[in-house]
């Protein structure tokens, strides 16, 4: 097992994810979808967690709510350890964290009213007085741009997909939460609503003071968003540093390729032509050593044979390569 | 363009009834596309640009009505009779979907569905046909292509799934290939390895291509030109180049404008497009992309501006109020 010691932009990690390992049994087989993955947050601050499909990214995210039960590892929040919290006790402490997810119509139930929606949180919490539970759902509506009196009585398919993750932001910010797990909350909108739900978050996180997970497979909207920028592939944390500075000087090489991959709305940027070959593997059997090594054009003999730790390599920027693209300092 | 169009769109509309009424899904568009040339389309969700490309392949849904001719390598497309239609169809006109299980039979090999294509079209023998379906996996990076011809459409990934598809488009060594949204399922550095393969066998085999999506991202590298559509209609066409160093149309610089820069600083507000795309339902009054423009003013919210020239003949926008090149937004 290794040990992590990152330390954060502020001493204060309200999130602290510590040797998390979560697996599932499939058919007979298990599927490593977290391995060993230590990471913290900020208070006030926006973690961006970048990865491929199937990369574990989503699993982490539900794995801190303890929706999955995690092998081993630690997830502690405001210093209390999730994975050892059972029943009232998780449920109280689930209300400081909220979960957004990436597909806003499918996670709204068609049959309720919006209104309904939004007050849930507040009626399993305990808030009884159905007129405050009514100011609170108003309040929280204005502030994430829907008029409270056309939206209240009407059901989620009469909203578009942008409408519907602002009624996802709201039922999320209900409970006055601290901190908030984005899941891809706008991979299924358009360019131009993606925008205004990009800065409908940003302007919650000021007003609310919130501390935000953003999970996402777009580099340049994770990047538009967060402090730092963690980048996992198949189950393992690559490297993980401030946004400009892993952009600018990316240490692994997986980082360097999703950067370089990414198409750049400018003709005279020609495409990358030398974009490796080859898939991702398979979490049933992932490599041996470094899990990017089939794909990597730096790998050699270390990197099957041993699994490379992070390290720090620039100030705040820790990489997990035997062959980092800079050098430690 | 020096050389006649291959294709080319002639005023072409689509209509679609709906319970609450007609739905314009595609207005009066005019495009045309040459030999071995790459014509982007982007727009939206709804904007009607996956509406186009079945007008242009005659896959529309029955309820559809079709106006305006679609004209092909000769022949109207709009009026040629089903059985020509299906023969051109998959020969020199070929298509590839954002899934590729829409294309893909899961019942069926990769063998079975390559194999029956070539033999369809190209009247190859058995076992021709089974060496040309090899080479052609082969020849879209597919490792071990004699193995993969007799796996099933789930045993591979979404990314292979959609490099046989592209073999299957291919195989016929089509004149036209419609690309509608064919990575927009696929993760980043597979979706750059496909659009290279996209690029590469454009190239060799001289074949022209649609590229239609939703990523100005992904035109600006792959395409000689480009037509913007918004609410059914083309908005803004022009080559690539003077289309992104000199973009009239201000949807087309709001879209650009909205799509988060990877070298903006973090936490940089987007500016962002306010409001959302009209209901094609209810058509609007004037240009469509008036409520939400900042630049709109009185003509613009009575009167529908059409597609023209200015300075140049082929860039043409539809636009009153067009963007000053020295007034842009910086994006």
């Amino acid at each position: 097992m290794m040990q992590v010691t990152q330390p954060s932009p502020s001493h204060d990690p309200l999130l602290k994810v510590e040797n998390l390992v979560v697996e599932y049994a499939v058919g007979g087989k298990t599927i490593h979808a977290v391995s060993d993955v230590s990471l913290q947050v900020a208070r006030g601050e926006t973690l961006g967690l970048v990865g491929e499909s199937g990369c574990g990214k989503s699993t982490l995210g539900r794995a801190v709510l303890q929706l999955r039960q995690a092998v081993s590892g630690r997830v502690l929040f405001d210093g209390q350890d999730l994975t050892a919290m059972h029943g009232d006790a998780l449920r109280q402490m689930r209300r400081r964290v909220q979960l957004i997810f990436q597909d806003p119509i499918a996670s709204l139930n068609p049959r309720r009213r919006i209104g309904d929606i939004i007050a849930e949180p507040l009626v399993i919490s305990g808030v009884k007085d159905p007129e405050r539970r009514h100011e609170l759902v108003c309040e929280v509506l204005s502030a994430v741009g829907l008029d409270p009196g056309l939206v209240i009585g009407r059901l989620p398919h009469e909203f578009s997909g942008g409408q519907c993750q602002r009624i996802c932001i709201a039922r999320a910010l209900v409970l006055n939460p601290e901190f908030i797990i984005c899941d891809e909350p706008v991979s299924a909108l358009d360019v131009s609503i993606r925008a205004q739900i990009l800065n409908l978050l940003e302007d919650m996180k000021a007003r609310f003071g919130l501390t935000l997970l953003f999970i996402a497979h777009d580099l340049a909207v994770v990047k538009a968003v967060s402090d730092r920028v963690a980048v996992m592939y198949l189950g393992r944390l690559c490297e993980v540093g401030p946004s400009e500075q892993l952009f600018a000087a990316p240490a692994h090489p997986y980082t360097a390729l999703l950067i370089e991959a990414i198409p750049v709305p400018d003709p005279d940027v020609r495409p990358a032509e030398s974009v490796p070959v080859g898939e991702p593997p398979s979490p049933i059997a992932p490599p041996s050593g470094c899990r990017f090594r089939t794909r990597c054009p730096r790998a050699g003999q270390r990197c099957s044979d041993e699994v490379p730790e992070l390290r720090q390599v620039a100030p705040g920027q820790f990489v997990a390569c035997h062959h980092p693209l800079i050098a430690a300092g | 363009m020096t050389e006649t169009a291959l294709l080319s769109v002639e005023d072409v509309s689509v209509d679609l009834p709906t319970p609450r009424g007609n739905l314009r899904a595609v207005d009066r568009v005019d495009l045309t596309v040459g030999a071995g040339r790459t014509l982007g389309i982007v727009g939206e969700s709804g904007c009607g640009k996956t509406m186009l490309s079945r007008a242009i392949l005659q896959l529309l849904p029955k309820k559809a009505k079709l106006s305006g001719r679609v004209m092909f390598d000769g022949q109207d497309l709009v009026r040629l009779d089903p059985e020509r239609l299906r023969k051109l169809r998959g020969r020199s006109l070929a298509v590839v979907f954002q899934d590729p299980m829409t294309s893909l039979n899961p019942v069926l090999t990769i063998g079975t569905q390559l194999i029956e294509t070539l033999q369809e079209h190209l009247e190859l023998d058995g076992n021709a046909a089974k060496r040309r379906s090899a080479e052609l996996l082969a020849a879209v990076g597919i490792p071990a292509p004699e193995q993969r011809l007799m796996q099933y459409p789930h045993q591979l990934s979404g990314g292979m799934r959609q490099r046989v598809a592209i073999a299957i488009a291919l195989s016929c060594e089509p004149k036209l290939l419609i690309a509608d949204e064919p990575t927009t399922a696929l993760d980043v550095t597979i979706q750059a390895q496909i659009l290279d393969l996209l690029a590469r066998e454009q190239r060799r085999r001289h074949m022209a291509m649609i590229l239609i999506t939703h990523d100005l991202g992904v035109v600006a590298g792959r395409t000689d030109e480009v037509a913007v559509m918004y609410a059914g209609r083309v908005v803004e066409r022009a080559p690539t180049a003077a289309l992104f160093k000199n973009m009239r149309m201000p949807y087309t610089e709001a879209l650009l404008a909205a799509i988060p820069k990877i070298d903006a600083a973090p936490h940089t507000p987007l500016p962002a497009i306010s409001g959302r795309p009209p209901d094609p339902t209810r058509p609007i009054q004037g240009c469509s992309f008036s409520p939400r423009c900042r630049y709109a003013a009185g003509q613009c919210h009575r009167e529908k501006p059409s597609l023209a020239a200015a300075e140049s003949a082929d860039h043409q926008y539809a636009c009153f109020h067009p963007i000053e090149i020295a007034a842009r937004v910086p994006a």
